[in-house]
């Protein structure tokens, strides 16, 4: 059957992703560690698990999401092209950005390397930061950087002035953030943009850079990933910023040391 | 029986709440904004439940497989207190996984289109599979030597606001003499090259390493390693742009 097919071949390319890592994890247990690992027998059937879990996800978003996302973000950025205006209008493009907003919050909540992420903050923190609530303040993150991204694609601004106004907004947030929440928000731009994310934020960076009149694909299609990847690290600051400001809960004990 | 069959049907609505948001957004827009009937609904259908099973499996199998390997990992090098084996560790990891990632082999050859079209490499098939090809190494050695700072301030504690500042002013300070074609990829390049393994792996590393290491906080301590693994390939990539 076809999607068995698809599925063996998805199979593959996640094992030739995982053999790196197994190679690595073999050669230092063998030659520095030498030491059995606790629980080697879950741990193993873990790992077939996460290989295989990982390939009929793939499977299943190359099936179902991916083509249709790709002909929406094409057809949206082409409908919303003004013909026979020389002056491209960004106004003119508010469902793109409607539409990037919504699928950038959208396919944050799905990423599976987030889901980790979020999981392990929340253990590591003993429940101080709540999972569901981190993985939503990424998405808006992600919502808010992809729809500036198209934004950016449309009207042809320089992208480094943009990624070097967030970098300040980092800066001065990061100064009044609690010393505690500052690595996992940093690390939180890295990991919105994986498996589910660039395929489609880079299809509708393509498209859009395609379409609208002026732009080219080579030039202005890349920067969105940034931009993904950019503006989660603020939304968290600023999350952990609302709820330090919150009226603390009970059993709260953060270790802040100011 | 009855008990992973609980966990695994737990595990799945919790994936299908998951997934939930993406599949509004691509309904409404289909049918609302594009108004147009979904092309081939069947496989549409066989695609989702294979993404909610898929999602299911992975998170299980991240719990009970990956989280504890890496925990495992972190402890077993904190007893070996062999600071240069683990530096070496983190080096590979960083490295082998980057090196194969397929998002950065695709943005690895637009990149090489973007530089031979801007005139700043020849034209020409070789040419240009070669430049993808040392970009590509570029941004794995990238990688590994931010693994390598990463796990290196959890050992000594170093507060990483510093470090992740001094590395956006790094970045600011090269794009101004950096090519402008090179920019916008130098700056996508932070973002493509942490897999979903990879993520999993590194954050249980370095959880479990300042969880093992006595004086670290798992919170303070334990995180960004990604951060590092984001802001290095932009500084490597800016600076491959400019001596190329």
């Amino acid at each position: 059957m076809n999607l068995l097919l698809e599925l063996a071949y998805s199979l593959g390319s996640t094992l030739r992703d995982v053999v790196p890592i197994v190679v690595i994890l073999v050669v230092f247990q063998v030659l520095v560690l030498r030491q059995r690992l606790p629980r080697l027998k879950q741990i193993v059937g873990g790992f077939v698990l996460v290989v295989l879990g990982l390939s009929l996800f793939l499977v299943g978003l190359n099936d179902a999401l991916f083509p249709i996302g790709e002909t929406m973000a094409a057809q949206l950025t082409s409908s919303s092209m003004a013909d026979s205006v020389s002056q491209v209008r960004w106004m003119d493009y508010m469902m793109v950005y409607a539409f990037a907003a919504s699928i950038g919050f959208a396919t944050a909540v799905a990423e599976p390397a987030l889901i980790a992420v979020s999981m392990k903050a929340q253990t590591a923190s003993g429940g101080m930061i709540d999972a569901w609530g981190l993985r939503i303040a990424v998405a808006f993150g992600a919502a808010i950087g992809v729809s500036l991204g198209c934004f950016r694609i449309v009207t042809g601004t320089p992208l480094q002035w943009y990624i070097m106004g967030i970098y300040v907004v980092v800066m001065i947030l990061s100064i009044f953030s609690n010393r505690t929440i500052l690595p996992l928000a940093y690390d939180s731009g890295g990991v919105t943009t994986s498996t589910v994310t660039v395929p489609v934020v880079a299809a509708l960076g393509l498209g859009l850079a395609s379409n609208v009149p002026g732009r080219s694909p080579l030039v202005d299609g890349f920067g969105l990933i940034a931009f993904t990847c950019a503006f989660p690290i603020m939304t968290v600051l600023g999350y952990s910023l609302i709820v330090s400001r919150l009226p603390k809960r009970k059993g709260d004990q953060s270790g802040s040391e100011e | 029986m009855t008990i992973v069959f609980k966990a695994l049907a737990g595990r799945i609505l919790n994936a299908l709440r998951d997934l939930a948001p993406i599949i509004v957004v691509i309904a409404f827009f289909q049918f609302v904004v594009l108004q147009q009937p979904f092309p081939n609904l069947g496989d549409t259908l066989v695609g989702l439940v294979c993404v909610v099973l898929g999602l299911a499996l992975f998170i299980h199998g991240l719990e009970s497989g990956l989280f504890p390997l890496g925990e495992a990992i972190a402890q077993a090098f904190a007893k070996k207190s062999s600071v240069v084996a683990l530096l070496s560790f983190a080096f590979c990891l960083g490295f082998g996984t980057t090196v194969a990632e397929p998002a950065l082999m695709a943005v690895a050859t637009e990149a090489a289109n973007v530089v031979a079209q801007a005139g700043l490499i020849t034209d020409s098939e070789n040419v240009r599979a070669s430049y993808a090809f040392s970009l590509r190494i570029v941004v794995a050695l990238s990688v590994g030597t931010a693994v390598v700072i990463g796990v290196f301030r959890i050992l000594k504690g170093w507060p990483i606001h510093v470090m992740i500042i001094s590395g956006y002013v790094i970045v600011t300070c090269l794009t101004f003499f950096a090519p402008r074609e090179i920019i916008g990829i130098a700056y996508d390049s932070g973002g493509v090259t942490t897999s979903t393994i990879t993520v999993p792996l590194l954050t249980a590393l370095g959880v479990g390493l300042a969880t093992s290491i006595r004086g670290r906080n798992p919170m303070v301590d334990g995180f960004g390693l990604i951060a590092f693994a984001s802001i290095s390939p932009m500084i490597f990539v800016l600076v491959y742009g400019m001596v190329t």
